[in-house]
Order: structure tokens, then C-alpha cells, then sequence
């Protein structure tokens, strides 16, 4: 760990400029606006002040060593963090403008907005089609039976899933494969029309096959929603995203298009990192 | 084995090892050992109780006719009449015996038939007077000691001082017997009758019903109010000071002794609040009380059981935490909620001594009518049937015994059925 001599000083040295060079170059699309976010689990400090600007259609992907914050930030953009017992966000997160933590929003409609896709494949324990639906049925986005059946139809095809599972819509979806789960969770995910997709490790219980079709799909989706992807793979992270961020004790040590990131890092612990030399 | 070094030590882990093998044969012995005891004690259980009660399940019925003597009947005062006297005196007449002067012989015929008749013939009259007159035929149920003789538990071996049937009756019994009046034939009595004073016309009907009752009147409290207080701790209570002590009573609570509840049900419903007595009602409540807190551990536990990542798949999705709680995790959770309700509920069908503290040891001959009128019950009823002099209740005991066993068989293969079924579903 040679970087961690003096992580803040030159962190808070270089966050500035960066913030300021990246904005106007994301601000035509800048879907997700974070300013100053920190989050606390009781006393931990797990986020010191984040500021990152996150664009539309496309995929970003998070990246840094366990324990870093970057499942903690992702989860402060639909506010996961508020079912934690304990756990405290401040700063300031907007989502086409609008404050997600405004005493206004109900997290409830936020999260219809932002759909969230975990590490371990976790459909409910009911059929694939009541999987699919139970989003639509929840916020009332479907009128009747056949423009539910619909909206479930429309979603398994974008998440690639329709053609294995037209047949057997009825069946539970835990037995689907690991891969096919996922899927469905994704399709479950994008039936409720979100703007925002934030997957947390999606692929890290998957075997190579199924982590493949995964990626392919994130690519698809990236053409109609903004994409925030945590993964621990630098790999996956250079194949799906158009943006990366590394994320290393709680901050944000560098963000950037991801060749860059990958190619010419301007951190020291970025480059450690990418290069395996931590982590 | 050339470096002198490592000698000692390999014969240190080979004796090690043989420890180690010796000590896991050991406690898979004990493990075999204690099964064998606690399968020894249920089946000695089981043995003696079938043993015992497995005769209530037939019985003896005679088949008796009666000459209705207008001039020994008072039409007047029906009620009054001894019927019962006058179908022994048509019995002895059958046997061709000769009543003495004190009508011994009479009183003794008496005691062969059971007292149903007389109450038989006294209906009949009542129903329509012109019987009066004729000769009916009447079969009944024989009295429990003439039953205990059929059944070879009063042996003519014994001295006639005792036996509970002198040498007499035992001639009649035996005479009637050969003339193929008395026939042995299924116990139907002892599942449609309630408790009575007479061993041969007692069942076990009303405590089933009662028993029903009261674990209805249980079941519709403590469920609803058990499975919605563990929700609430598990799934909304802050964890926090109020929810460690609230939780540290509720297992409290679970071992408290249930005659605590029995007295805690006594104080408050019946003195406080002024419910019935001896009633279903009152009995449910108690009953509900003790069962709560097994309910809310039970149901805690498996809520705990869901993963959490259902939960989150739920409230990424957008859905409010009420909608989370009982779309998914209640639904998940519902096998094990199941199990820890029915085994609670079979608990308390077993319960006897919170019941005596509420009065429900009163002798019940009938049906209860409502929820608030005096029951028994089946545990109590074995209760009440030991402590009973007549050695014809001691079988009805074992046998009432063996009707409750049969029901916590029942509700126990319901537990388990109900948690193969959902467990399978997905």
C-alpha cells in the first residue's frame, strides 16, 4: 500500500481540477450529478466526499480493491442505504436535476427510476412472468392483463431472455441457471421503464459463458439507459464501460473515459491498481 | 524411519490418530445409545397406553324385552316409574330365576344392564302411551362391569368377595351370552357420547368438541397476533434498547410455566373481566396467552431464515417495505411460520394445568352449546377419568389417552405436510 502515506492531501490536491475538467465534457448528457457525498455506517466514514458526474446512455463502470465504497456510493444513488440501520449519507446526488434525498422524494418512486441489478442472482421465489410483472404491477404501469403480459414479453426480449424462456413463462425462476437468473433479473429491472441501471458485481457469480452474454446485454442497454456497473474485474471493466472511476478507501481517486483510465492513468494507486500490483 | 528425528513424532500422531478414531466410535456409540433409550421410552409409552386402552374401542350390547305391565306402571307420574327395576324382574323372568323377597335378585339384574335402558323405556312410553301394555325389545349397552367380564378383566377366579359381580351374575352373564343376547360390537358410545357419571355410556365427544373449541378461539388470537408482533419486531422494530427488551421477555415468556398462565388466566379473565368459567372461551384465551410467545419465536425464526437478498431484490424493485414484508419474505417464510404455529397449537391441545386453574375440571355431560358455556376437554378428561373409582374408567383413560395422541399425530403430520407442499412449490 504505497499510496496511503498521504492519500488526502493529495487527493483533495487533484479532485478540483479533475471535477472541473470532466463536467463540461459530460454535461450534455450528465444523467446522475453527485456532489460532496459522503456516507457513514454509524461512526465509519465508509464515502469522504464524492463528486463525480455520471452521463446518459452509457455504461460507467466503479472500480477499486473490497471495502472501498464503491457498493456504498452505488447503493447512495437509489438510496439502498436508507434499509441499513445506522447508515448516513450527506452531499448531494441529483438525477436529471432532481435531489434523490429531497424530503420529497419518496424512495420508493426513486427506485422505480433507478433499477438495481446484485451480486447473487436474486429472483423471487415465483414464476419468471410473476418475476418480470411484479414491478409493472406494483407502480400500476400496466392496464389489464394483456398490456402486462406485454410489458413482461417486451423486457425478457430485451434482456435476451424470451427466446429460452417463452415456453415455460410459469415456471419458477430459480430454476434457471445462474446466467438465465441474472437475466431475468436485469428483465425484471427494465420492466418498471427506469432511466438509471446500477448493477452491483452482476457477473461475480457467474461462469465466463454466462459473464459474456451479461456483458453483451449491458452493451445493448447501454443504448437506452445510463449504466453504473461496480465490478471487480478491471478486465470487464475495460470490455463494457465508456467511463471508469477508481474508488479506494472511500474516495475517488480518479475518474475518467475508461481508456484513459486503462491506458494513461494519471494516479500512482490507479495504475498500482489496474496493474495488479494491490488490490 | 532413518531420521531418528521424526521417530517419536509419527508414533505420537499414530497414537494421536488412534485416539481420534477411538473417540468418534465412542460417540457414535452414545449417539446410538441415546436413541435406542428414547425410542425404549416411547415405546414402552405407546405399549402401555394401547395395552390399556385399546379395549375401550369394542364393547357388549344386550338385547332385553321388556313387558310394559299396565298395572305396574304409573301412567300419572311417568318419571317415577322404576323402569329400570322392571325390565331386571323381565330379565330375571327370562332367566327363569326366582326373585327372593327383598328383590336381591332384581337389584343384582340391575347392575348387568346399563341404566340407558330405563331412560329407553321411559322415551318409548313418552313417544306413545299404547305401548303400555306390550312387550318391546330394547338392546343396550351391558353395564361396564358385566362389559369388563366379557372382556376377560373380572375372572371368576377371583374370590368372590373381590369381585365387583358376584358368582350369581357371573351364572346370568354367562347364560346370556349363550342364548346369543349379548353381542360384542364396535365402541361407537365412546365417540358420540360426552363424559357421564356411567363408566359404560361415557366418551370422549364432548372434550373433542370442546377441545376444538377452545383451540379455535386459540388459534383465531394468538396466530394473527403472534405472526403480525414478529413481523413487526423482525421487519420494522428499530433495532435498538426497546426491541433487546422486548425481546429478552418474549423468550422470557416461553419458559414460563404454563400453571403461571392458568393462574395469570384466572385472575384476569375470569375475576377481572368476568368470563365464564370452565368455558372454551376462557380456556382459548389462556391458551393463546401461553401459546404467543412460541409463536413469535417460532415465526422470528423463520423470517430470519429468508435471505436478505429477496428484501433487497424487493425494495430495488420499489416496492415499500410493507409491500416487501408480505409479497415476499411472509410468503418465503410461511412453511416455517406453519410448522411453529400448528406445533404450538398441538402444545397447547396437550395442555391440562393452566386449564384446571380456569375450573375446567367441572364434570360436563354434554355438548357445550356455545364458546361461553362449560366444556371439557381431552387432556382434562383423561384427568378426570384417572382420578375415577370405577375400574371401567381406567380403560377410558387410555383410550381417551390414544384419541389425543391420534389428534397430535394428525396435527403434526399437517405441520409436516404443509411444509413438504411449500417448500416444493418453488
Amino acid at each position: 500500500m504505497a499510496a496511503e502515506g498521504n492519500p488526502l492531501p493529495h487527493d483533495t490536491q487533484l479532485r478540483p481540477p479533475a471535477v472541473a475538467a470532466h463536467t463540461p465534457v459530460a454535461n450534455a448528457g450528465v444523467k446522475i450529478h453527485c456532489q460532496g457525498v459522503s456516507a457513514f455506517y454509524g461512526d465509519k466514514q465508509a464515502l469522504h466526499d464524492i463528486s463525480i458526474d455520471i452521463p446518459d446512455r452509457a455504461v460507467t463502470a466503479f472500480i477499486g480493491p473490497s471495502g472501498c465504497g464503491k457498493s456504498t456510493f452505488l447503493r447512495c444513488i437509489n438510496r439502498m442505504n436508507d434499509t441499513i440501520p445506522g447508515a448516513r449519507v450527506t452531499g448531494r446526488i441529483e438525477i436529471d436535476g432532481e435531489d434523490v434525498n429531497a424530503r420529497s422524494v419518496d424512495p420508493v418512486v426513486l427506485r422505480s427510476r433507478v433499477g438495481m441489478v446484485f451480486q447473487k442472482p436474486n429472483p423471487f421465489p415465483k414464476s419468471i412472468f410473476e418475476n418480470v410483472a411484479y414491478g409493472p404491477r406494483i407502480h400500476g404501469l400496466a392496464n389489464g392483463k394483456a398490456e402486462l403480459e406485454a410489458i413482461v414479453e417486451a423486457s425478457l426480449k430485451k434482456a435476451g431472455l424470451w427466446d429460452e424462456v417463452s415456453d415455460r413463462l410459469h415456471q419458477s425462476g430459480s430454476s434457471l441457471s445462474g446466467g438465465q437468473q441474472q437475466r431475468l433479473v436485469i428483465a425484471r429491472a427494465i420492466a418498471v421503464q427506469p432511466r438509471v441501471i446500477l448493477m452491483d458485481e452482476p457477473c461475480s457469480a457467474l461462469d465466463p459463458i454466462a459473464t459474456a452474454r451479461i456483458e453483451e446485454l449491458i452493451d445493448e442497454l447501454r443504448r437506452q439507459y445510463c449504466i453504473v456497473i461496480v465490478t471487480h474485474s478491471m478486465a470487464q471493466a475495460a470490455r463494457v464501460s465508456q467511463r471508469t472511476a477508481f474508488f479506494h478507501l472511500g474516495q475517488l481517486v480518479e475518474q475518467g473515459s475508461t481508456e484513459d483510465i486503462f491506458t494513461n492513468p494519471r494516479e500512482k494507486r490507479t495504475q498500482d491498481y489496474i496493474t495488479g500490483r494491490f488490490g | 524411519m532413518t531420521d531418528a528425528r521424526n521417530l517419536p513424532s509419527r508414533d505420537l500422531s499414530e497414537k494421536r490418530l488412534k485416539q481420534r478414531h477411538a473417540a468418534e466410535a465412542r460417540f457414535k456409540l452414545y449417539g446410538q445409545l441415546a436413541i435406542v433409550i428414547a425410542l425404549g421410552f416411547l415405546v414402552v409409552l405407546l405399549a402401555r397406553v394401547v395395552q390399556q386402552g385399546y379395549t375401550v374401542f369394542w364393547t357388549h350390547s344386550i338385547t332385553t324385552s321388556v313387558y310394559l305391565d299396565p298395572a305396574r306402571i304409573d301412567r300419572a307420574d311417568l318419571e317415577g316409574n322404576n323402569f329400570d327395576y322392571l325390565a331386571a324382574q323381565n330379565l330375571l323372568k327370562r332367566l327363569k330365576v326366582q326373585d327372593d323377597a327383598l328383590g336381591l335378585a332384581s337389584g343384582e339384574a340391575m347392575d348387568l344392564v346399563s341404566r340407558d335402558l330405563g331412560y329407553r323405556i321411559l322415551g318409548a312410553i313418552k313417544d306413545d302411551p299404547k305401548v303400555i301394555g306390550t312387550t318391546l325389545t330394547f338392546t343396550v349397552p351391558v353395564k361396564a362391569n358385566a362389559d369388563l367380564y366379557y372382556k376377560g378383566e373380572i375372572e371368576r377366579s377371583t374370590p368372590e368377595t373381590d369381585r365387583k359381580l358376584s358368582n350369581r351374575q357371573l351364572d346370568w352373564l354367562d347364560r346370556l351370552e349363550a342364548e346369543g343376547l349379548v353381542r360384542s360390537h364396535f365402541n361407537s358410545d365412546f365417540f358420540t357420547n360426552s363424559d357421564s357419571t356411567e363408566p359404560e355410556q361415557a366418551g370422549v365427544l364432548g372434550a373433542v368438541v370442546g377441545s376444538a373449541l377452545m383451540l379455535l378461539v386459540a388459534a383465531f388470537i394468538a396466530v394473527p397476533v403472534g405472526v403480525l408482533a414478529a413481523v413487526w419486531l423482525e421487519e420494522f422494530a428499530p433495532r435498538g434498547r426497546l426491541s433487546g427488551f422486548i425481546e429478552v421477555n418474549i423468550n422470557n415468556l416461553a419458559a414460563v410455566p404454563s400453571i403461571v398462565y392458568g393462574l395469570l388466566g384466572l385472575v384476569l379473565f375470569i375475576n377481572w373481566l368476568g368470563f365464564p368459567r370452565s368455558a372454551p372461551l376462557t380456556g382459548g384465551l389462556v391458551l393463546a396467552l401461553m401459546s404467543l410467545p412460541t409463536i413469535i419465536i417460532a415465526t422470528r425464526a423463520a423470517l430470519k431464515a429468508v435471505p436478505p437478498s429477496i428484501r433487497e431484490a424487493a425494495l430495488g424493485m420499489g416496492a415499500s417495505r410493507t409491500q416487501t414484508v408480505f409479497h415476499h419474505v411472509l410468503p418465503q417464510a410461511a412453511p416455517g411460520v406453519m410448522t411453529g404455529i400448528i406445533l404450538s397449537l398441538a402444545h397447547a391441545l396437550g395442555e391440562t394445568a393452566p386449564l384446571l386453574m380456569i375450573g375446567m375440571v367441572a364434570f360436563t355431560p354434554g355438548l357445550p352449546e356455545s364458546l361461553a358455556s362449560a366444556a371439557s376437554v381431552l387432556p382434562v378428561q383423561v384427568f378426570i377419568w384417572e382420578n375415577a373409582a370405577e375400574a371401567a374408567f381406567h380403560e377410558r383413560t387410555a383410550g381417551a389417552i390414544i384419541v389425543l395422541l391420534v389428534f397430535m399425530i394428525l396435527m403434526n403430520a399437517t405441520a409436516v405436510i404443509l411444509r413438504r407442499r411449500f417448500e416444493k412449490r418453488w
